[in-house]
């Protein structure tokens, strides 16, 4: 079965990569997949929007990419979240609730 | 981070556009595979597990481009949000962004100006097809390159390396197109000159060798481009035209291209003859003398396959075969290969090791210059430390931080670098026009190319990186949260830092500019009010030759009389003198030895002096106003039929004699055997360049040593202008074919001068700049230590200190440095100054004018340079800093 899949709202993109490298260092499709896993399969990332977003929060200084081995010895670009990733990422959270409680008093008031 | 790592990464992302796409491209690739990897773990064979990871990827090259797109559109708008920050930054420091850029533009245009004079006339000197090939035939033994004719013809027709060997000579001749009569240069040419370097007409043809038939059979004329135009404003119907050379009938026959200036880098000849017609432009025919060297260059191209070795060791053995054939006038034929558009190693050589000094200057001057930026840059990053601090404790990653200072650098260096490349530009088309001799057709072709372009922006770039990577470590070091506590980097270093030595150095480096310019100007200034032997002023030279208008033999001698005799007619002329060659101005020497009465060995090993010879006419002495010390001048009656005679200066006196006082009476032997009599002395003077030391020199008659070279010293205190013209016209009425230049005495000097000159202008120019750049060094540093210990000092005028001891604590050590520095340079310029006397006369340091000079003009740079920061260190008010902290 396949699940509903949602647009990305703009912006929140970053966040989830972010969030996807929070627990360790990863390489692209492991940071589709785990954003996959985060959301409950709700957001699924394409690479045509994954790559464009890694390199530009790579740019961004946020994470650092460097090359490794996969688990089945496959060479693969791994990011992981570095120390202003991680500031940004705590800042982005508190930004992103604010923004959501709110929006979600706003529909929930009739 | 290390620096290194960070410093590697910052220049990846700016400059490896293409590691990056390969890099992305192998993350795509490794992309896919794992998808492939991850679908065969779900069960899906091989090929439906492709296509089901291809159709996920959904085209690899449109994820590149839109990864590129996301990259760039990020990093362009990182870089022009930086370029408005530093635009902003410099505009609100006026005075640092001046210096910058001044320092900046001064330094890449002194390199661009060198490199430019390097790339035209050392690095390609010759514009020509294949240029690389060609090679000019030079002597083994010495750097000169002339041949006899018929040594060139057995060379040409004997060798098996050149395509083909030319030759020419440069002359001087008189033209007359029916109006005007002037003199030319021209090149005397091979008849295969043009075909050997592969040049073809722009208008009509050029010779060639089936034009050759033996002496004097092709009378015709090539023009220069530049001589058509100027000459014959361009007009093609003289084509064809008949001339008058040396009164000699010329057909113009072809325009070189415009290109094409001839095959000596700055000697531009008005146009070309044929080399078989040289005895009507010299009046001489020295095509059959084979001991009479006058060719002055052979080149040609060298075989495709020949090598360089080959070429000189096949030139050796016609070398030897000709010492063999013909050993009484061709003794020692070595050869060698060089490049002929400086004339061989004559020029070339020198020319090669004097530019590269320059360039090796100039580059120096621009590592100063980048050193001086870097402290002030550090000095400025240290006083934002805290807007660093701050942006870093706000988030802004480091390499972001870094690219920021970089950016800044990278602007002020093409602010500065554009600026230069403007000036220098202006300098170098103002060099290109200039002749610095009026009467030779010299020329400096110096048009900037993009070789110059490319270096100047090459050149602007790298010292924007060197200059901005000075504070790399300061902001790396940057610990945030110290700073916006503690307010300021309270350390401040006691030990001597790389920085204090590199400003010591170029203080030194300075002072000995400043020196030994001051020793050049003092010694021009000297050597212009200093004792020739003669006396230039009010008196007009008039140059002219007489073989030009075809005067030969006993005709030379009557047409000398009669010009005399109407020049001293004119109203206002005290005395016309005659000489072959005016001392001092530029042009052919004529020397000879001299024997003593007794040598019966006339050998050039035997002779006791080695003599200027000048031919002159009985009034010379007084037009020159040269002293007489003893005996009598000589009368028109010392004519051929009398016995030789002659005047003689102090200097060949005593060579000869031994002694002043027993010379007049005495007799010596010229060369070929003749006894001549001493009649008079006069005093010594400088007849080539201002610097020789005392020459000997003999003066005869010019009846008994004839010459058809003629200058007339005309001594007369009335108006240039009106005498030049009076003059003009009493020549034109004896012969109106005669090319006449006429200019002072004093203005021929300049080309005796013109060492000295340019010696002093470059220095004058390089100490300007070195002081420009001990002013930015001494400001740098003294800025800094200031800003570095604002609290200190706070501190010290809290407790009461003096504005003196606040003075001295804040800038003692720029001024220890500049006393040292000034020091150590004072004694190097004064040690240089022995050099500069070789081309400077009298260039001497032990000079008090030049002693004090160089003190006060370094104490005021050190003034000048610590005046802002010295006025910030004393407005220090401690309250408000302490209150502030």
């Amino acid at each position: 079965m396949k699940p509903e899949q949602t647009a990305l709202l703009q912006g929140t993109l970053d966040m989830l990569i972010l969030k996807s490298l929070l627990a360790g260092e990863l390489h692209g499709l492991g940071v589709s997949r785990r954003i996959q896993q985060l959301t409950g399969g709700t957001f699924s990332v394409k690479p045509g929007s994954l790559f464009p977003a890694l390199h530009r929060i790579e740019e961004e200084g946020w994470i650092s990419a460097f090359w490794g081995d996969s688990e089945n010895n496959r060479r693969a670009k791994y990011y992981r979240l570095t120390k202003a990733g991680r500031k940004q990422l705590e800042g982005e959270t508190q930004k992103w609730a604010r923004i959501s409680s709110a929006i979600a008093r706003a529909l929930e008031a009739s | 981070m290390p620096l290194l790592a960070k410093a590697r990464s910052f220049f990846r992302n700016l400059f490896s556009f293409d590691r990056r796409d390969s890099d992305l491209d192998q993350e795509i690739r490794s992309h896919l595979e794992l998808l492939i990897e991850e679908n065969i773990r779900a069960g899906m064979p091989p090929g439906e597990a492709q296509r089901a990871a291809r159709i996920e990827l959904g085209g690899s090259e449109q994820v590149k481009e839109q990864v590129r797109e996301a990259r760039m559109g990020n990093w362009l708008h990182s870089v022009a949000a930086d370029c408005r920050y530093g635009l902003r930054q410099l505009r609100k420091n006026p005075g640092f962004t001046a210096v910058a850029i001044v320092t900046l533009a001064v330094a890449i245009g002194a390199n661009a100006v060198v490199f430019s004079v390097l790339n035209a006339l050392i690095l390609h000197p010759l514009n020509m097809p294949d240029a690389e090939s060609l090679y000019g035939i030079q002597h083994g033994n010495e750097a000169s390159s002339y041949q006899s004719y018929p040594d060139y013809l057995d060379l040409r027709d004997r060798n098996h390396s050149f395509d083909g060997l030319a030759a020419y000579n440069a002359a001087q001749a008189g033209l007359d197109t029916g109006e005007n009569p002037s003199r030319v240069w021209l090149y005397e040419v091979s008849g295969n000159y043009f075909d050997v370097l592969g040049i073809h007409p722009y208008l009509g043809r050029v010779f060639h060798d089936s034009d050759e038939h033996g002496a004097n059979s092709a009378p015709y004329i090539v023009l220069s481009y530049a001589y058509w135009h100027t000459r014959f404003q361009d007009d093609r119907s003289v084509m064809g035209h008949t001339v008058q050379l040396n009164k000699h009938p010329f057909t113009i026959v072809g325009v070189a291209p415009p290109e094409f200036h001839g095959t000596l880098v700055f000697f531009n000849p008005d146009f070309f003859v044929p080399i078989v017609n040289q005895e009507q432009v010299e009046s001489e025919n020295f095509l059959t003398a084979r001991g009479k060297r006058w060719v002055f260059m052979t080149m040609g191209h060298l075989k495709a396959g020949v090598t360089a070795a080959q070429a000189i060791a096949d030139l050796n053995s016609i070398g030897s075969y000709l010492e063999k054939t013909y050993p009484k006038d061709d003794d020692q034929r070595t050869f060698t290969l060089a490049r002929p558009g400086l004339y061989g190693d004559y020029l070339g050589k020198p020319m090669r090791a004097f530019m590269t000094g320059l360039m090796l200057l100039a580059g120096l001057i621009l590592l100063a210059a980048c050193a001086n930026l870097g402290s002030l840059f550090a000095a400025r990053a240290a006083d934002r430390s805290r807007e660093v601090a701050l942006r870093l404790a706000l988030g802004a990653s480091r390499t972001r931080v870094l690219r920021q200072l970089f950016t800044e650098a990278l602007l002020l260096s093409l602010l500065g670098g554009a600026v230069g490349l403007f000036g220098s530009r202006m300098l170098l088309s103002g060099l290109s026009v200039w002749q610095p001799f009026s009467k030779w057709p010299v020329h400096v072709p110096v048009n900037p190319d993009a070789n110059v372009y490319a270096l100047a922006l090459l050149l602007t770039l790298a010292s924007g990186l060197l200059f901005g990577a000075v504070p790399v470590r300061q902001v790396l070091h940057t610990d945030p949260y110290e700073i916006v506590k503690s307010g300021s980097l309270a350390r401040v270093g006691r030990r001597i830092t790389v920085r204090d030595l590199l400003i010591a150095v170029q203080i030194a480096i300075c002072a000995v500019l400043v020196t030994s310019s001051m020793v050049a100007v003092r010694g021009l200034h000297r050597s212009l009010h200093s004792n020739f032997g003669f006396e230039p002023r009010n008196v007009m030279l008039v140059d002219t030759e007489l073989s030009m208008a075809d005067y030969r033999g006993d005709t030379v001698p009557r047409m000398q009389n009669r010009i005399i005799d109407a020049v001293e007619k004119i109203a206002g002329v005290e005395s016309v003198g005659l000489v072959d060659a005016a001392p001092l101005v530029a042009g052919g020497y004529n020397g000879s030895l001299a024997f003593t009465d007794d040598s019966t060995d006339l050998r050039s090993s035997n002779a006791a002096a080695d003599a200027f010879k000048f031919s002159i006419s009985p009034e010379y002495f007084h037009a020159a106003s040269t002293a007489l010390l003893s005996g009598r001048t000589f009368t028109w009656y010392d004519d051929k039929d009398s016995p030789r005679v002659a005047v003689v200066n102090q200097e060949f006196a005593r060579k000869m004699f031994g002694s002043v006082t027993n010379a007049v009476g005495g007799y010596y032997k010229m060369p070929n055997g003749t006894r001549v009599q001493v009649v008079g002395m006069v005093q010594d003077g400088k007849y080539r360049s201002l610097t020789e030391d005392p020459e000997p020199a003999m003066f005869l008659p010019i009846l008994q040593s004839p010459s058809s070279q003629t200058y007339l010293a005309v001594r007369s205190d009335r108006d240039p202008g009106q005498l030049v013209a009076a003059i003009r016209s009493a020549v034109r009425d004896l012969d109106a074919s005669l090319p006449l230049y006429i200019e002072p005495w004093n203005k021929e000097l300049d080309s005796a001068l013109f060492p000295s000159r340019v010696a002093a202008m470059a220095l004058g120019v390089l100490g300007i700049m070195g002081a420009m750049l001990s002013i930015t060094g001494i400001f740098g540093m003294a800025a800094y230590s200031v800003s570095k210990r604002l609290k200190e000092l706070g501190i010290r005028m809290a407790l009461g200190a003096q504005r003196k001891e606040v003075l001295q604590a804040a800038l003692g050590r720029a001024f220890k440095l500049l006393a040292f520095g000034s020091f150590v340079g004072l004694l190097l310029g004064i040690l240089a100054s022995r050099v500069l006397s070789f081309i400077v006369y009298q260039a001497t340091p032990r000079d008090p004018l030049v002693l004090t000079g160089v003190v006060l003009a370094m104490a005021s740079l050190g003034l000048l340079a610590t005046w802002i920061p010295a006025r910030r260190a004393l407005s220090i008010d401690p309250a408000i800093l302490l209150r502030d902290e």
